[in-house]
């Protein structure tokens, strides 16, 4: 049972494109710069205009509104976005965040003011701030690319936890040894579609 | 109370006396302002002189198409004023359209209203009182606008990651465009809010001044002036609001996206 399913999905410059990802699955996404990784994530979450299906468990991305989609898939993009001067203030009350913050090295840092962050502290906190909302399939784009060793690590150890929490992931990475660390399988994109018999075991 | 004194051709001349010292000045100080100081002083000239002319044959005829026709005028020229005033504008026929029908629907609506009800001329459109008003009407509005619209776009374009992170958690357009909207219906607020304060203790309203220089006792001036001002902002509100609303309903769509393919390109 598939729990992000992705049928001839397209947009005007990607696709088609299909694949599958199985609950607490971790699938890693590479392909070079312009190939349409960030365009597919974005189409997945409807945040571009697209044709095709996507489903996840049984719920289809078209007969939701888009706003109930997103809080089923959450995608955390390369450059994050803030809207409010405190850190507390991008996290909803109702969901606990604190053990999350921690686990990704960031203890105490909700009072902090965003614009003081650095680059690899925002990249954290809005995978903290997408997954506290415990979304049931979770796209990332490069959630590594501006942190040291440790903090990838920290990142790398989240992602496994929240696979085994049944949680599908789609990774997009330049980092062959990442995706061999964390994903059981890889796709390559190239030109907008998947690279055919490309599908393999990292 | 009737004190007009009627100016001559002579009196205009005399008066423009300061203006031509200043330009003599800008030559002897090689500040090269001279040509802009006389072409722009000349157009002025003529062009009320040509406005002077159209309105007397507006008002003699007292027709109604003609009076629709000049309205029709003012419009298409401030509608061309907002869409230029805006750094980046809706692609295509929005462009234009959006702002320029926003100001006519508020215009028209707070025009009708105070001609119908407060001043009441014979016919009510008598061209001689709602020319006037619709254009003062009109040109705050305008103004109002084409600063909201300018807020919106830019702030939209700029905070693009900052609403995308919003949708992506799940917020609706409207929730994640809050903050950019508010600050544009703010900005399209803030002149008339500002020259509201200021009226009577900082500057003399022009219109009211006009009045009282051509013989209207003061109390009754006043009175117009606040009709007026009092319509202005109410009818700049309204354009404000609705052309707001309206651009941000273009700008996203029903899937909660934000549509900035919708907007063109400075200096396009």
């Amino acid at each position: 049972m598939p729990a992000l399913r992705i049928k001839a999905l397209a947009t005007k410059l990607i696709g088609p494109i299909s694949f599958d990802i199985a609950a607490g699955e971790c699938l890693a996404l590479m392909g070079p710069s312009g190939a349409g990784k960030s365009l597919l994530l974005r189409a997945i979450v409807d945040l571009d205009p697209s044709t095709g299906n996507v489903t996840v468990g049984d719920h289809a991305r078209d007969n939701m509104p888009a706003s109930e989609w997103r809080k089923l898939v959450a995608l955390v993009p390369a450059e994050s976005g803030w809207w409010a001067d405190r850190v507390r203030e991008h996290f909803p009350a109702k969901f606990d965040a604190t053990g999350l913050i921690g686990k990704l090295g960031l203890a105490g840092s909700f009072d902090w003011d965003v614009s003081r962050l650095s680059t690899g502290e925002r990249q954290r906190l809005a995978l903290a701030r997408a997954l506290c909302r415990r979304p049931e399939a979770l796209l990332l784009d490069e959630p590594t690319a501006s942190l040291d060793d440790h903090a990838t690590r920290l990142v790398e150890d989240l992602i496994r936890e929240c696979c085994g929490d049944g949680m599908a992931l789609l990774l997009v990475t330049h980092d062959r040894r990442q995706a061999e660390r964390v994903a059981k399988r890889l796709l390559r994109i190239t030109d907008g579609r998947i690279d055919g018999g490309s599908e393999s075991a990292p | 109370m009737n004190s007009y004194i009627s100016l001559t051709h002579g009196d205009l001349l005399l008066a423009s006396i300061f203006l031509a010292m200043n330009a003599v000045f800008s030559i002897l100080l090689r500040l090269r302002l001279e040509r802009q100081l006389i072409v722009s002083a000349l157009r002025m000239i003529t062009q009320l002189f040509l406005v002077g002319l159209v309105l007397k044959t507006i008002f003699r005829a007292s027709s109604l198409w003609l009076t629709l026709l000049a309205a029709a005028i003012m419009v298409t020229f401030a509608g061309r004023e907002i869409w230029a005033r805006q750094d980046r504008h809706l692609q295509g026929i929005w462009g234009i359209g959006l702002g320029g029908t926003s100001m006519l629907l508020a215009g028209t609506i707070v025009t009708v209203f105070a001609l119908t009800t407060q001043i009441q001329p014979t016919p009510w459109w008598s061209p001689q009182f709602a020319l006037p008003l619709f254009g003062m009407i009109l040109g705050n509005t305008m103004t109002g606008v084409s600063l909201g619209l300018d807020t919106l776009h830019t702030a939209l374009y700029r905070e693009r990651a900052a609403i995308e992170a919003r949708l992506l958690l799940g917020s609706t357009r409207w929730e994640a465009v809050s903050a950019a909207h508010q600050r544009a219906v703010r900005s399209g607020f803030t002149p008339i809010i500002n020259s509201m304060a200021a009226t009577g203790v900082v500057s003399l309203p022009g219109m009211m001044t006009g009045q009282i220089l051509s013989g209207v006792d003061p109390q009754e001036a006043v009175k117009y002036q606040i009709l007026i001002t009092l319509l202005i902002g109410g009818a700049t509100g309204l354009g404000v609001l609705a052309a707001t609303f309206a651009s941000v309903w273009r700008l996203t769509d029903s899937r909660e996206r934000l549509r900035l393919d919708r907007l063109a390109a400075p200096g396009r």
